[in-house]
């Protein structure tokens, strides 16, 4: 864009750095050109001892390459050229796009990084990453893009115990999330995800998801405890950092995972068998039904209840073995070098997780989740269309209980105990909660609910509260009632957990109909909303008409 | 002369004490359109219910290409071969057109769970092959450039052709049009009659047709049946049944069928 002759300016143009430089005469540009590159190299070989000078150009190259970033690149060519690189422009221009677009930030960053480093500055950590971050976002292509989000959050997923403890705190929600909690996220995405498959693709409301949740923990429990020592069986498989002769079934922990899925998934078909040929209303009461039904029998089913102690009723089955990762592993592990036991765990927790999501977008995309959300949009049309509705549908249980059994595996074998009073019927709510609040059919809308609320119930609640009895109330610690949710000023947030959530989910609904993340498609119904059709067509009248106008012409 | 395709006997529905199709007998010779004609509340859309499985007949039998299925479900009377549409358009609204049509497809599919949690190389081919075969499918049905849209924001039109589509997707012998051209203007009746026409001809289709339309009905069927309250009052030829007494009897009344 060169300043041409009688060329129209607008009054309010601001001349550009460039236009500033090109309207000098060609000595002095060469004289400027040459003293930049000299500057530059000299700030760097002293900012050592200048201590200002490397902050000073860091900011000036800051400043020009906000105002214009052009000139930051015009200097840039300047400098190859002063330096005698020939042709590095048209050279540039021959470069793919990708390394157009990745190199310039580079180019940048990386002096800025350096100069302000060499001024005594060290760059921190976290601004590093933030750099790192919004830099992979920036490069990579459009196509590729929407993945950018996805691997960021895994990124800083994956790394999350390493920095955890360097972390700010945030103002009213105080500390990030513990490890603890990082591991009930995982696995109640896990869960949230499974009864999506049920809820989201195939629109069947099932209320007594924690069933799955629990018979997959007690199948953890039976198969990698010391339960069934008192009946005198005694096996061993695979199982790792085991104490020798304690009798009951020891197998190891991946393994009883699968196990466990896939007995979760037979049970979601026995359970899906006789229900799912109810629709809508009546199947969500009889799974609520259902969803009691196995809570009571874990509370009930010790010898006194069941004549056979199947479940060892309220104390729970306990300890259940901890997860090996091999000898080797365990052996560091105990040493408490390098890795810490909950931090694997978490990593473990987070592998399944990336399963369950991966199983779950190719099911959706597959033949199966088409038949899923035909059944969903219309049963009747889509068992014209050739899909066995039972079938289909028995498909949607079991793929639900596979993941939530998986989920209720490992973490009974992370708290080495499974107790009755945690598979009750406010579980199975809590679940669906996650699932409606981030966004019914949408995978991600369903972690980011479930890691919301799964955190307010760690922590949140919590944190929150004691922020405002801080700062708000006026509470006295030592006059509190700690059974109370309000008392001598003070606010106990946990307790009225289940008010919030419902509280939450309200206001959600009220501005988000679709969720956090809404499906799409799901948004449209949410808009629209979807009837269950009569048959026949009882409105188009008129019909008649025509056969009275035109049969007695041709007769 | 080959067996009939379809060969209905006594097929009778009582919904408590009122029957809706009364012991009606039908054949559907191979390759042919057929029609089936009615006052509202004749109990068409019932019979057809009956034949696709969505109702079970309370008597009678059906048989379809030789092999008897009376009261089987939906699912099974498609893969058989027998295709609908619907009187009131019951698209996929929440799907785009594309998909509506796999969605016909899944009977000739055979992609499971695991095939598709895996990605096996023999269920990305036929996913893709069914892609482009849904394709082609849309631009049979003069569908262009909307197979990514979703089937709610379609013109009225194509809804009505998205469905004949759906309906084709699941590789019918014998298609069945629940008053396919309702609501449509004169100059796409006309298009849709010969597009049946087509469908017989050139994919070698048999259908069966429930029209109020007489011109579409008179123009492109061989033979009518005509059913009132639930009986068939009439079989035959187009110009047998436009001179029938019974049929105009029904449809007018007593004192029209005497002055015709």
């Amino acid at each position: 864009m060169g300043v041409v002759e009688g060329e129209a300016r607008p009054p309010w143009h601001r001349e550009s750095l460039g236009e500033l430089w090109r309207r000098q005469p060609d000595w002095e540009k060469r004289l400027i050109k040459t003293g930049i590159v000299l500057a530059v190299v000299l700030g760097l070989g002293f900012s050592g001892q200048l201590q200002r000078s490397g902050q000073f150009w860091a900011i000036v190259i800051v400043v020009i390459a906000v105002f214009n970033w052009r000139s930051i690149l015009k200097l840039f060519w300047w400098a190859l050229d002063a330096v005698g690189v020939k042709d590095a422009k048209a050279r540039w221009a021959k470069q793919s796009p990708l390394m157009q677009r990745a190199i310039p930030p580079v180019a940048i960053a990386l002096p800025v990084i350096f100069l302000t480093w060499a001024a005594g500055t060290p760059p921190s950590p976290a601004l590093l990453v933030l750099l790192a971050v919004c830099y992979v976002l920036y490069v990579l292509p459009s196509n590729a893009r929407k993945y950018a989000l996805p691997v960021t959050v895994l990124a800083l997923a994956i790394t999350y115990p390493l920095y955890l403890d360097k972390l700010f705190q945030v103002p009213v929600f105080k500390v990030f999330p513990s490890m603890d909690t990082m591991v009930a996220i995982a696995l109640f995405s896990m869960m949230a995800i499974g009864l999506n498959m049920v809820v989201g693709y195939a629109g069947l409301l099932d209320l007594g998801y924690v069933a799955f949740y629990a018979i997959g923990a007690y199948t953890a429990a039976w198969l990698a405890s010391p339960h069934f020592s008192q009946y005198g069986i005694d096996f061993d498989l695979g199982a790792t950092g085991v104490p020798q002769g304690i009798g009951g079934i020891h197998i190891s922990i991946w393994l009883v995972i699968l196990i466990a899925a896939a007995l979760t998934a037979l049970g979601g078909i026995l359970i899906g068998l006789p229900t799912l040929r109810l629709r809508g209303d009546y199947l969500a009461i009889v799974t609520l039904g259902f969803g009691e039904i196995v809570a009571q029998v874990a509370r009930n089913g010790d010898s006194g209840g069941l004549g056979f102690n199947l479940t060892n009723g309220p104390p729970g089955i306990n300890p259940i073995d901890p997860p090996g990762f091999g000898s080797h592993l365990n052996f560091i592990i105990q040493q408490g070098q390098y890795v810490n036991f909950v931090d694997l765990i978490y990593w473990s927790a987070l592998a399944l997780l990336l399963i369950t999501i991966f199983c779950s977008i190719r099911l959706r995309d597959s033949r199966l989740g088409r038949a899923w959300i035909a059944i969903r949009e219309d049963e009747t049309a889509a068992a014209a269309m050739g899909i066995p509705l039972m079938r289909t549908k028995t498909w949607a249980y079991a793929g639900g209980a596979f993941f939530g059994g998986a989920a209720g595996a490992w973490y009974g074998t992370y708290k080495q105990g499974v107790f009755p009073d945690d598979f009750f019927f406010n579980i199975s709510i809590f679940i669906l909660c996650m699932v409606i609040l981030g966004g019914m059919g949408n995978v991600w809308g369903v972690i980011a609910g479930a890691a919301f609320l799964t955190y307010l119930d760690r922590e949140g609640l919590a944190n929150i509260s004691g922020w405002i009895n801080d700062n708000i109330t006026n509470c006295d610690p030592t006059a509190a009632d700690p059974s109370r949710p309000i008392s001598g000023g003070c606010f106990n947030g946990p307790l009225l957990s289940f008010g919030i959530y419902g509280a939450i989910i309200v206001l959600v609904m009220l501005l988000r109909p679709g969720g956090l993340i809404p499906e799409r498609r799901r948004l449209l119904e949410v808009e629209t909303g979807v009837h269950d059709q009569p048959l026949y067509d009882v409105q188009s009248a008129g019909a008649h008409e025509i056969v009275d106008e035109t049969l007695p012409e041709d007769v | 002369m080959q067996e009939p395709l379809l060969v209905v006997q006594g097929l009778r529905k009582e919904f408590g004490g009122l029957v809706a199709v009364d012991d009606v007998d039908f054949i559907v010779p191979r390759h042919s359109i057929q029609s089936l004609i009615g006052p509202n509340g004749a109990g068409k859309t019932t019979f057809f219910n009956m034949i696709t499985g969505v109702y079970k007949p309370t008597d009678g039998t059906v048989v379809f290409d030789g092999e008897d299925l009376t009261g089987k479900p939906p699912h099974a009377m498609t893969e058989r071969g027998i295709g609908r549409t619907f009187q009131n358009i019951r698209l996929f609204q929440q799907m785009t057109a594309l998909e509506n049509v796999l969605v016909g497809m899944h009977s000739r599919l055979k992609g499971k769970a695991l095939g598709s949690i895996f990605g096996t190389p023999r269920v990305r081919r036929e996913e893709k092959e069914a892609r482009d075969r849904g394709r082609e499918l849309l631009e049979f049905c003069s569908l262009r450039g909307v197979e990514d849209v979703y089937a709610r924001n379609l013109s009225y039109g194509d809804q009505r052709r998205l469905e004949v589509a759906r309906a084709l997707a699941t590789q019918p012998k014998l298609l069945l049009l629940d008053e396919p051209t309702a609501g449509m203007n004169p100059q796409e009746t006309l298009e849709f009659t010969s597009f049946v026409a087509k469908l017989r001809d050139e994919e070698k289709l048999t259908i069966l047709l429930i029209e109020h339309d007489m011109k579409v009905i008179m123009g492109v069927s061989e033979q009518i049946t005509v059913l009132d309250y639930g009986k068939r009052i009439a079989h035959g030829a187009p110009k047998e049944i436009q001179s029938d007494p019974r049929v105009i009897e029904a449809y007018l009344g007593t004192g029209a069928a005497a002055t015709a």
